[in-house]
């Protein structure tokens, strides 16, 4: 079995791959959440995204994030895989897996990732619309970074 | 010697993805200063990662480091 948890791939992603790297005897829960290009964004319509990656960091801050989950959620078992590269709509550009005895530990942990990933990890979406191109920045749009980089608690 | 990284946004307004510095400033906020200079980019809401680790303004450089310039990221 590939034990690979944290990583960036520019291939399609297998949604049960990721999921049978969680598995285990002790879950009774598997929480997974898949990410997908979205054609219409208030109106506009994307034809395709780009993703770009510094991937050896982004796989060390996927890991960072595995590390963050376990100490809060010490039962759970994480797995996420991130694709970069040309996306059409539909497809899957994020997968995240958590495993635990317990499905409140897995949907919070799940969510917990999705979340830290768009602070801390270093990919980068590229739109291309019907009328142009843009690189998005920071989609959460509840943080801006006035000291030009992440405080201290982000980067936890 | 150190080795600057740009990325999205920053690639295409530097004109590269990896410059070699022959020399290298004391510290993140110098080099930062002298990259915005010489590309005339802003580094407004960019971080900066030191050897793939997010690094403060006030950390020094070390020859053989290589520094990230990371616009706000997009992942997910």
């Amino acid at each position: 079995m590939n034990e690979r948890l944290f990583v960036i791939t520019d291939k399609p992603i297998s949604v049960e791959e990721v999921i049978q790297k969680v598995m285990r005897p002790e879950a009774g829960a598997v929480a997974t959440f898949i990410g997908t290009v979205r054609e219409w964004t208030k109106g506009k319509r994307t034809l395709f995204l780009q993703y770009e990656a510094y991937v050896s960091m982004a796989e060390k801050m996927l890991a960072q994030i595995g590390a963050e989950i376990r100490e809060k959620w010490p039962e759970a078992k994480v797995a996420i895989i991130h694709r970069i590269g040309r996306l059409d709509i539909g497809e899957a550009a994020v997968v995240i897996a958590i495993s635990s005895p317990h499905r409140n530990d897995a949907y919070e942990a799940n969510r917990y990732a999705i979340e830290r990933i768009k602070q801390i990890v270093p990919i980068w979406k590229k739109e291309h619309w019907e009328d142009g191109t843009e690189w998005v920045g920071n989609q959460l749009e509840t943080k801006s970074y006035p000291a030009g980089k992440p405080e201290e608690e982000d980067l936890r | 010697m150190i080795t600057l990284l740009f990325f999205a946004h920053l690639q295409e307004a530097v004109g590269e993805e990896r410059v070699f510095l022959p020399h290298f400033p004391k510290t993140v906020k110098e080099l930062k200063e002298e990259v915005k200079q010489r590309y005339h980019i802003s580094l407004k809401q960019v971080m900066v990662a030191v050897n793939e680790e997010y690094a403060r303004d006030e950390q020094t450089l070390q020859p053989g480091d290589i520094v990230a310039f990371i616009p706000p990221v997009s992942g997910g």
